[in-house]
């Protein structure tokens, strides 16, 4: 038994810790009944999601995850639910009549990809080396990738937009 | 590691994703279970990715799907925004104006 944790075991017990605190409070995300403390379950799924890009070395992902969706997204919801929640029932029921079969077809779901995971690549192992370079990513986006990075930029430009005409009082 | 680990807990967030998606009827919340499953999607490729010897093609994707995210986020609270205005309440099952 070795003394000093592998690099990999290391990784392993991290990935693991990481993945049962994401998954606790995804599952809240779904169920509370605070909508508020939805939010900030969320916050934890999303950190957490930032923290396994940073694990698979994407370092780059890692912080463009952290700045837009804890940054940007979570804000925006909190915004929306401080507009929409209505005073006069403040603690409402926010779930419809069909969570059994919502349950069931989640599980259903869940059960066809774990299987079809496993029987794919269930002895593909992840050889994690130099982590990807940021230039290589710029690159990449601006070779290869430049008619899709354009497509991109204007949805965001005509979603803006959009969304400005939507809610704007007039 | 094995890359059926991040698999299975990119399955898993996208299926709380569902679940969401399909029990919750206030709209807010109902953009946060999509989030959820985006993220799940993420996941995924930046697992491929590594897989892949870090080909930055995958984190690509995951950069575009996080801008796709965004805007979806900013056009779907614009619309909630305004049913609550409109109407009273951001209850999805009690929205039926295109109902024929």
């Amino acid at each position: 038994m070795p003394v000093i944790l592998g690099e990999a075991a290391a990784q392993n017990v991290a990935f693991g810790i990481i993945a049962v605190v994401m998954a606790v409070a995804a599952i809240g995300v779904v169920t509370m009944k605070n909508i508020v403390h939805a939010a900030l379950a969320l916050v934890v799924v999303l950190a957490g999601v930032a923290a396994q890009y940073i694990l698979l070395q994407a370092e780059f992902l890692g912080i463009v995850q952290v700045l837009i969706y804890i940054g940007a997204v979570l804000v925006l919801f909190l915004f929306g639910i401080m507009l929409t929640r209505n005073p006069m029932r403040r603690t409402g029921e926010f779930d419809n009549d069909q969570r059994v079969l919502a349950g069931l077809v989640a599980l259903l779901i869940f059960g066809v990809l774990a299987f079809l995971f496993h029987d794919q690549f269930g002895n593909d192992k992840l050889h994690l080396g130099q982590p990807t370079q940021t230039a290589a990513i710029a690159d990449s986006i601006f070779r290869t990738y430049v008619v899709g990075f354009e497509v991109v930029s204007m949805l965001l430009l005509a979603a803006l937009i959009g969304a400005i005409v939507l809610a704007r009082r007039d | 590691m094995p890359i059926t680990e991040y698999l299975l807990l990119s399955a898993f967030l996208f299926c709380t994703g569902i679940y969401g998606v399909l029990a919750r009827r206030n709209g807010v919340l109902v953009l946060m279970s999509i989030e959820l499953m985006l993220n799940a999607v993420n996941i995924n490729l930046v697992a491929f990715s590594a897989r892949l010897n870090n080909d930055a093609a995958g984190q690509v994707f995951a950069l575009f799907v996080i801008a796709i995210a965004a805007a979806e986020v900013g056009v779907g609270l614009a619309i909630v925004l305004l049913i609550y205005r409109n109407r009273v309440g951001v209850n999805l099952d009690e929205i039926d104006l295109m109902k024929g």
